[in-house]
């Protein structure tokens, strides 16, 4: 096996008297799409804010790309190569598709420094014609001048995910990119991702279970807080444990 | 939310705007309405340091009650220039500018750690600290301020004449818009408007939002200190009340009316505002009723202010 591009050890969180997070061990390997699924208040989203950087672990450690990034802010995590998207849908809604994705090719390191005062952005043709790439990646290609408000909602997660690529990650965290899709959006973020699985390490947590075991290479489940299995989609299908947490309260 | 994108017409306005100031005084001259150059150039000097806010509190969403601090500080630091022997305004503004700009980073650092009505707080904290520190300063004057014994001179020329201050101010205002339109569409400009935004966001895309926020509150503090110099030379004074709350309250209301995030939004404040009690005061000593009323209207009738009546920030 390769060696792990993210690595989360004994990951520890409590709001109030509520262990959320219960020392959760869990490694992502690079080139794998990994399904991170679960019940309802399971602390899916949770782990996701804390690989992310959006909130601080009481204990463990998260090491991305070799390097401990426990201590570091959301926004050095996306310069060292980790993207998000959220579950709720994150745009500028009042910026046309073609502009949110160039703030995202606009903020990245490569695209050179953004305490520019005095040249107007517009004539960066560099940066909007990248832009225009990311928008033909997730099939956006015609609705570049379209405000993203008033774009469908499977259209906005779809630029949701080009301004993630925008930024040149080694690694997505996608939240429930399907939340909130008909069939037929859903079927064609599948497809989507199963595209960009081939260039990038993705950490999906999805309640779609069809989607789940048809995207991922493995699957880890989260239960109350604590991990309860690793496995390919065939041993976690299996899994006492996890039948028992998906069924326990009907049995 | 929208980038800020001026309507067509702004261009051409502003600049026969600036025309019709360019010959201002000579006008006012030939009417023998002298005295309203000075007015003229107070309006120019507020409508710099309403400006300033504007880009803080407009662009960045920062809403800081401690402004004036910063428009003190610059107006202090011109008078112990003048004092100092330092009566080269090439030379003084600048170090108005940097005081009052490295206060406003120290000032930033922290307060913008904070979000929400905390940083409205922090920041009114911070400038009654101020002014409580120039109250208190015995080598500044204290409770009298600090006086210029005479105006400075800019690259030789004398400020002495009111119309010599009035092109000065002039110069300094249209600078500082023409930055600030640049600016608007400027990487920094897009950037900042995105994070006022939604900062999270921004975050997420890789933004360092708080290093964004700090150069902006920085750079409006450096242009408020600006301000303060040219004011300090107008009335040749530099007082403590100049960095009191009043004073940042009334800069808020000048960008309140005038209109937030709009490019001249300050600067047609600052016009209603000083030529509303230049007017009211002639009647009444009780001018504020009328402002209240006034700032009532505005909040009710025309919520983004006088200048969104007249353009679309939304392109």
């Amino acid at each position: 096996m390769a060696e792990a591009l993210l690595e989360v050890r004994r990951l520890a969180r409590r709001f109030a008297a509520v262990d959320v997070l219960k020392d959760v061990n869990l490694a992502v390997e690079s080139g794998e799409v990994h399904g991170l699924i679960g019940p309802n208040g399971a602390g899916k989203t949770t782990f996701i804010h804390h690989v992310s950087g959006a909130l601080r672990p009481d204990s463990g450690s998260v090491h991305f790309a070799g390097r401990d990034v426990t201590r570091l802010a959301m926004h050095q995590r996306v310069a060292a190569g980790m993207a998000r998207s959220w579950q709720i849908t994150n745009v500028f809604r009042g910026l046309s598709a073609l502009d949110n994705v160039a703030l995202a090719v606009q903020g990245r390191a490569d695209s050179g420094s953004s305490f520019r005062f005095w040249r107007p952005v517009k004539g960066e043709a560099a940066m909007f014609d990248a832009a225009q790439g990311y928008l033909e990646q997730v099939g956006l290609q015609g609705k570049a001048d379209a405000v993203a408000g008033n774009l469908s909602h499977g259209e906005q997660r779809a630029l949701e995910l080009a301004m993630a690529l925008a930024t040149k990650p080694q690694l997505l965290l996608l939240d429930e990119p399907m939340a909130g899709t008909g069939p037929e959006e859903s079927a064609r973020m599948v497809e989507l991702i199963e595209h960009l699985a081939r260039h990038v390490t993705i950490l999906l947590v999805e309640h779609d279970m069809d989607a789940v075991f048809r995207l991922a290479d493995r699957i880890s489940v989260l239960v109350n807080g604590e991990l309860v299995c690793t496995g390919t989609p065939e041993e976690v299908m299996n899994d006492a444990g996890v039948r028992r947490a998906y069924l326990g309260d009907h049995l | 939310m929208a980038f800020y994108r001026p309507a067509a017409w702004q261009k051409p306005l502003s600049l026969a705007l600036l025309c019709a100031l360019l010959a201002l005084p000579t006008g006012l001259e030939a009417l023998g309405q002298e005295f309203y150059i000075g007015f003229a150039t107070r309006v120019l000097i507020f409508a710099l340091a309403a400006t300033s806010l504007n880009l803080v509190l407009g662009f960045g969403g920062m809403v800081s009650l401690g402004h004036a601090a910063f428009f003190g500080t610059g107006a202090y630091v011109a008078a112990i220039c003048e004092q100092a022997g330092i009566a080269e305004a090439l030379l003084a503004f600048p170090l108005a500018m940097a005081a009052a700009g490295l206060l406003a980073l120290a000032v930033g650092a922290i307060s913008l750690r904070t979000r929400g009505v905390y940083f409205i707080m922090i920041t009114l904290a911070f400038a009654q600290m101020a002014y409580y520190l120039f109250v208190s300063a015995r080598a500044w004057g204290g409770d009298d301020g600090l006086s210029l014994s005479r105006r400075m001179t800019l690259a030789g020329f004398s400020l002495a004449s009111d119309t010599a201050l009035f092109f000065a101010a002039l110069a300094a205002l249209t600078a500082t818009m023409l930055l600030f339109g640049r600016l608007a569409d400027a990487r920094f400009g897009r950037a900042l408007q995105a994070i006022r935004e939604n900062e999270t966001r921004m975050e997420a895309l890789g933004y360092p939002v708080f290093r964004y926020r700090l150069v902006a509150f920085a750079l409006g503090g450096a242009l408020a200190g600006l301000a303060g110099a040219l004011l300090a030379n107008q009335t040749g004074l530099a007082s403590p009340g100049l960095l009191q709350w009043t004073q940042s309250g009334t800069l808020l209301v000048m960008v309140i009316i005038g209109g937030v995030g709009y490019l001249y939004g300050g600067v047609v404040g600052a016009v209603v505002l000083l030529m509303l009690e230049e007017t009211l005061v002639g009647f009444t000593e009780h001018w504020h009723i009328v402002l209240g009323l006034l700032l009532l209207g505005v909040v009710l009738f025309a919520p983004r202010g006088v200048a969104a009546l007249f353009g679309k920030r939304h392109g």
